[in-house]
């Protein structure tokens, strides 16, 4: 059988492996879907009435499209996590010495978080249309945001499987994702317009690509302009893959401890 | 070099920054025999597993197992070893037979060819029961034999065990030697890392003592012993400040360094001292009061301290883990 047989199978295997695990774990799961919905309570009623969005009917409409690609964004966290304590028990040495394809204990992980970021989806576009969030939109671009979003998700898995080779230990991963990736998110049009930012700031979050790809699904969900944003959102999350997995994979294989 | 050496390493070299933990390994194992590498932790035991097994590149010397290289033939190598490694590497999220179905499936046998294994391998490994169970109910000793079916999966020729009694219960650890020697019988050869000198006395053929990222001595467990000489005296003193004035008294009777542990204090014997009444008689004559005395026959504990001038159970750091 080829290998690029044995690749998808093998892949096919670890993903079912993360699956199988998912029910297993319903204090992750909690944590998973409360978490997001914490935030969008907490924007929405707490700093919504404080912040302007022009433009929008309602802060819960500016306020989703950012809360769901950050959600998703840093839902990849728990593949950190997991790939640290896989490293930490022996079990990526296990894999590691088995005839089984080299990528396929990432690309197992990265499908899996696939099913994970559709449950969040589900959870938090629950949770928007009750708190005032409604699509303006055609059904095609609804789902095309849905598909870029589980795009992004994936392409965050393989960000935060190299931060978890990298790392070594949950705590370091932590760390990580929450001294670098958590403020990126906040600085950017996620949840408040970046031209109300201080000069410098203000020039980031526009260049930031979590702007791009929250405003590609403020497009695509409630019909507000879009320039080049869904194109350029695909090109982030085609280049993001690209990169991580290519380093991630790289670490995988010298791995030497 | 012995034409039908299954495991046979040269020359093995593998650093961590400035942490030697191989220094030039030179390692052999017949067809169906076990080689038991023993030594203290950090001595680079696993780093050698981890390079016989694929893991670690050596920085230096060369590795053939199943007459594969290491390096080279590292893909076709992995298909016909097995390891269970000092971790228990086993999945507590999935069920014992999950986690078989998965490494069969991952050693690519068909889906229907790795329930078929899990099962028997269940059945073998007395896990029939908690076969269906989530592994973190396991016990230790349940997760080390989920552990060792794993790595058995496939039926390997070579079987690599890193240290893998540590922790476990007398009772598991019998249990674990049978199923180890069960292997043996069928043909199967093992490399076996351990800290417990009974261990490698009960099941490998050949010892290789290996301390600080060498083979200090290499030998049937026999031939081990006999390194260490005669007979010992082993005895116990009324007062540990008389050790000097024993030490003297024992002299002429003594082959080699005595070893002094509080009021314990052990020398190996010659061959024509005239054994515990003449030790008895000299320590009388120079006053030194004893509250036991005994000679015994060497064990692997002396053959270590003898070879490394320390005992077995000072461990010193572990590079290879924390790396």
């Amino acid at each position: 059988m080829s290998s690029l047989r044995w690749t998808f199978s093998d892949t096919l295997v670890l993903a079912t492996r993360q699956l199988r695990r998912i029910p297993r774990q319903p204090d992750l799961l909690i944590g998973y879907t409360i978490q997001p919905v914490m935030f969008v309570l907490l924007f929405r009623y707490v700093f919504g009435g404080a912040i302007a969005t022009p433009g929008f009917d309602n802060y819960a409409d500016y306020l989703m499209p950012g809360i769901i690609v950050q959600s998703i964004a840093f839902g990849g966290f728990v593949t950190a996590l997991a790939i640290a304590d896989d490293m930490n028990k022996g079990l990526i040495d296990r894999f590691r010495s088995l005839p089984m394809s080299r990528i396929a204990v990432l690309s197992g992980r990265a499908f899996a978080d696939i099913a994970l970021n559709a449950l969040q989806l589900v959870v938090l576009i629950g949770i928007g249309l009750v708190v005032g969030f409604g699509f303006d939109s055609d059904v095609p671009k609804v789902v095309l945001g849905i598909l870029l979003l589980l795009g992004l998700g994936f392409a965050f898995s393989w960000v935060f499987a190299l931060i978890g080779l990298s790392a070594g230990s949950a705590e370091t991963s932590n760390a990580i994702g929450f001294t670098v990736i958590f403020p990126l998110t906040f600085a950017s049009g996620a949840f408040v317009p970046p031209s109300t930012m201080p000069d410098g700031l203000r020039q980031f979050a526009e260049a930031n690509p979590f702007t791009t790809l929250v405003d590609a699904t403020r497009h695509l969900f409630l019909g507000a302009p879009a320039n080049s944003d869904v194109w350029m959102s695909i090109v982030w999350i085609v280049g993001i893959t690209a990169v991580a997995a290519t380093l991630a994979l790289r670490r995988y294989r010298s791995l030497a401890s | 070099m012995s034409t039908d050496a299954v495991i046979e390493a040269h020359g093995l070299r593998r650093s961590f920054g400035d942490v030697h933990a191989l220094q030039g390994v030179d390692l052999v194992a017949p067809a169906g025999t076990v080689l038991g590498v023993l030594g203290p932790n950090g001595a680079g035991k696993t780093t050698a597993v981890r390079i016989l097994t694929t893991l670690l590149p050596p920085d230096g010397g060369t590795a053939r197992v199943a007459g594969l290289d290491v390096a080279k033939d590292a893909q076709a190598l992995r298909s016909r070893i097995g390891l269970a490694g000092q971790y228990a590497a086993v999945d507590e999220y999935l069920t014992g037979r999950e986690n078989l179905e998965m490494v069969g499936r991952l050693y690519h046998l068909s889906p229907k060819e790795s329930k078929t294994r899990a099962v028997e391998l269940l059945a073998e490994f007395d896990l029939t029961d908690a076969g269906g169970r989530v592994a973190s109910t396991y016990s230790g000793g349940m997760r080390r034999r989920l552990d060792l079916a794993a790595a058995l999966v496939v039926r390997p020729p070579v079987l690599f065990l890193d240290e893998p009694t540590t922790g476990l219960d007398p009772r598991s650890r019998n249990a674990l030697w049978q199923t180890i020697e069960e292997r043996v019988a069928e043909g199967t050869t093992v490399l076996l890392t351990t800290q417990y000198l009974e261990e490698a006395d009960r099941l490998a053929d050949r010892i290789a003592v290996i301390d600080h990222g060498k083979v200090i001595a290499e030998g049937t467990s026999d031939d081990l012993k006999a390194k260490v000489g005669g007979e010992r005296l082993d005895l116990v003193l009324e007062d540990p400040s008389q050790a000097g004035t024993a030490i003297e008294a024992l002299g002429p009777l003594a082959d080699g360094e005595p070893a002094i542990d509080g009021t314990s204090l052990s020398t190996p014997l010659r061959a024509d001292s005239g054994g515990v009444v003449a030790a008895v008689r000299r320590l009388d004559a120079a006053g030194v009061g004893v509250t036991d005395i005994a000679v015994r026959r060497p064990t692997l504990d002396d053959a270590f301290l003898t070879l490394t001038g320390r005992p077995t159970e000072e461990a010193s750091t572990d590079p290879e883990e924390t790396a």
